[in-house]
């Protein structure tokens, strides 16, 4: 097991809201080696952030761990106490969120916020804290580290923002770095630029980064392996290319289709996927995707598919898939 | 009648932002930006966030006051500043003795025109009151415009339009809370489309859904166009669905158009370095493509519209920019037929 940093198996996560009971996650299960990055794409609601959050052990109140293990570095998650998590968190593993404008403690410093990991986590002097966290801005690419350091977060832009988010969540070196949803909230240039930076810092500190959205084209450029989430489950894993060229879950093809072409020359028609999200209080019986799938069959409906591999990365959970295989079987 | 629709002639809205007197300082949201939309088709405006494209669509419709220019739709002036320069047939200002010709003053009152013109907005959870049921929502425009005789034609009326947008008629009773992001994007379509329009500003519809419902409405604004003959202008950051949706595309920087051609021209032939960096920095959603595409990455962020640079607005995030780039504003002219662009270096880069 140790050869993972990382590694969710059959994790079962509700929120126990006051309408009933919302199962987050259903059965996740997915690894993470070291220094590998890990796409995970899904619609607002699909589970993406309560995995992430989950293995920082930072599940919000109504939620709940109901099954499944969660190992990290040698750490059993689940097992962990508040006061052990806080130990880890910010020096093996961060996490930088989505909105870099809220995320920040807009009544401290940005210094202050970077030095205060630095006194949690290591036992340095004042004099080598203070060279350390400039050393962090210079590596994130801020100038004027000095004066920065004194600023507040309502100074600066939302990319550089994004850029002193960063240097918190990198100042203990991290084997894990949480990106959620890290350029949403920001324009496609300055997206640009935190991207070729994260890949930049990955490749200096050799960390493993677990990147959460829902930009197709982001982790086209920078994942090793992406998982598809829909409704509280991994309808399909694999590495890059076996998602955008082999992809064997309807609702991966149905994403990927959906995506305007930029090199096209004539104009083609948009294929949507129909239809709208799963009311999570009330999940469907059998695949999630069902009510929204063109290739819906009978038992689509029933039963949840089966996991199919295709290689030893590839893995899939799709009807269409079983049908396939049967029907090649017969002949 | 000539087959444009609307023309934007030299467009300045610039904003108030505190001081008195000689220090009133403002911000220079859109600044001199000339365009036209041809009737029946789709411009697609793109830029980052704060290069004014959502100020520009609001100013066309009069939401704002434009500080300065000329706004002409279907032939009828709709306001002149009075103070800018008529332009000709083919866009060129009009001279008198070496003297720009300006027009007379004009501000037209704008409610038989909101008949016409219309606008989407971008977030659907802002932009619905959420005390109105839909069918009140889609039904204002058609009671301030007396377009229903009676009760029963009102009803009917609202009734088709939710169909048109996608929604059923049992819909039409229940308020914006219960309806999901994309279905309340639709409300604020068939609002639109409520009292006939033949112009429709879509400020960033798309961009607050999620990716797999996207597609959903871009296809529905298609559809719509299609039938009743809908001009748009487009306004968007993500220039892939731009691209897709548009017959022309204007890319805006800090206040000024830099570039505007022919879609897929825009695209593969562009010339502005702006342009150019924008196409680059999206990412592909196709990992071979995207391993070989090789970023520019621009420098830094884009400057303070209070306190805009001097010359070209690009010059201080341009790698090519020279001194002159300093000095002079340069020139909005056309490069090819139908493909215009501002910058100083355009035959050095191409």
């Amino acid at each position: 097991m140790s050869d993972y940093l990382v590694s969710i198996e059959h994790e079962r996560l509700s929120f126990f809201t006051p309408a009933g009971e919302v199962k987050a996650l259903n059965d996740v299960t997915f690894h993470i080696k070291e220094g590998e990055v890990l796409g995970i794409v899904g619609e607002s609601g699909s589970g993406k952030s309560v995995t992430a959050y989950s293995l920082m052990g930072l599940t919000a109140h109504p939620g709940k761990l109901l099954g499944g293990t969660l190992d990290f570095n040698g750490h059993r998650i689940n097992d962990m106490t508040e006061k052990e998590m806080r130990k880890i968190r910010g020096k093996e593993v961060s996490i930088i969120f989505q909105d870099p404008m809220t995320s920040l403690n807009p009544v401290y410093t940005i210094g202050n916020q970077i030095r205060e990991v630095l006194k949690l986590h290591t036992d340095k002097s004042k004099a080598e804290i203070q060279a350390r966290a400039v050393e962090l801005l210079e590596l994130v690419g801020i100038n004027e580290p000095q004066k920065r350091l004194k600023q507040y977060p309502h100074e600066l832009s939302g990319g550089m923002r994004q850029r002193i988010m960063i240097a918190i969540a990198l100042a203990c070196e991290p084997k894990l770095l949480i990106a959620d949803e890290p350029t949403t909230a920001l324009d496609v240039t300055i997206q640009a630029q935190i991207l070729e930076l994260m890949m930049e810092l990955k490749d200096k500190l050799g960390m493993a980064i677990m990147m959460i959205t829902h930009d197709l084209g982001v982790v086209a450029s920078m994942c090793d392996h992406i998982a598809v989430m829909y409704a509280g489950n991994i309808v399909e894993y694999g590495t890059t290319d076996d998602i955008f060229y082999r992809p064997k879950h309807e609702y991966t093809k149905g994403l990927i289709r959906s995506i305007p072409r930029m090199d096209s020359k004539e104009h083609e028609r948009l294929v949507p996927i129909e239809g709208t999200p799963v009311d999570m209080l009330n999940p469907p019986k059998g695949c999630p995707f069902a009510s929204r799938c063109d290739k819906c069959m009978k038992i689509c409906l029933r039963e949840k598919a089966p996991v199919m591999h295709f290689s030893d990365v590839h893995y899939s959970s799709c009807w269409m898939n079983q049908k396939a295989e049967l029907e090649g079987g017969n002949k | 009648m000539s087959d444009k629709l609307l023309k934007v002639e030299h467009l300045y809205q610039y904003f108030p932002a505190g001081g008195y007197g000689k220090k009133k300082k403002y911000v220079q949201a859109v600044d001199d930006v000339s365009f036209f939309i041809n009737k029946g088709e789709t411009l697609g405006l793109v830029g980052e966030s704060g290069c004014g494209k959502t100020t520009t669509g609001r100013s066309i419709l009069r939401l704002y006051e434009p500080t300065k220019g000329r706004i002409i739709y279907n032939d009828k002036v709709l306001f002149d500043s009075g103070n800018v320069a008529l332009k000709d047939e083919n866009g060129n200002d009009i001279m008198e003795q070496g003297k720009p010709k300006f027009g007379t003053k004009t501000a037209v009152d704008m409610k038989p025109y909101r008949r016409e013109m219309q606008i989407v907005f971008q977030d659907p959870y802002a932009s619905l009151d959420p005390r109105m049921t839909v069918a009140d929502i889609v039904g204002e425009g058609i009671d301030i415009h007396h377009l229903a005789a009676n009760k029963k034609e009102r009803y009917d009326k609202v009734q088709h339009l939710l169909e048109c947008v996608g929604l059923n008629s049992e819909h039409a009773n229940r308020y914006p809370h219960e309806f999901s992001g994309g279905q309340r994007q639709r409300v604020g379509i068939a609002r639109a489309l409520a009292v006939d329009p033949k112009f429709i500003v879509c400020d960033e519809p798309i961009s607050a859904l999620d990716v797999s419902i996207q597609a959903q409405v871009v296809n529905m604004f298609e559809d719509l166009q299609a039938e009743m003959g809908l001009t748009y202008l487009f306004i968007a950051h993500d220039l892939s669905v731009v691209k897709h949706i548009s017959n022309r595309i204007g890319v805006m920087y800090l206040g000024k158009l830099v570039e505007l051609a022919d879609s897929y021209e825009l695209i593969f032939h562009n010339v502005h370095p702006y342009t150019r960096s924008l196409i680059s920095a999206i990412p592909i959603a196709d990992p071979e493509t995207a391993r070989a595409n090789k970023r520019i990455v621009l420098e830094g962020d884009v400057p303070s519209p209070l306190n805009p640079p001097s010359g070209c607005r690009f010059r201080t995030r341009c790698p090519y920019a020279t001194e002159q780039c300093a000095a002079e504003v340069p020139q909005w002219r056309e490069v090819s037929k139908g493909h215009y662009a501002a910058c100083h270096n355009l035959d050095k880069l191409n």
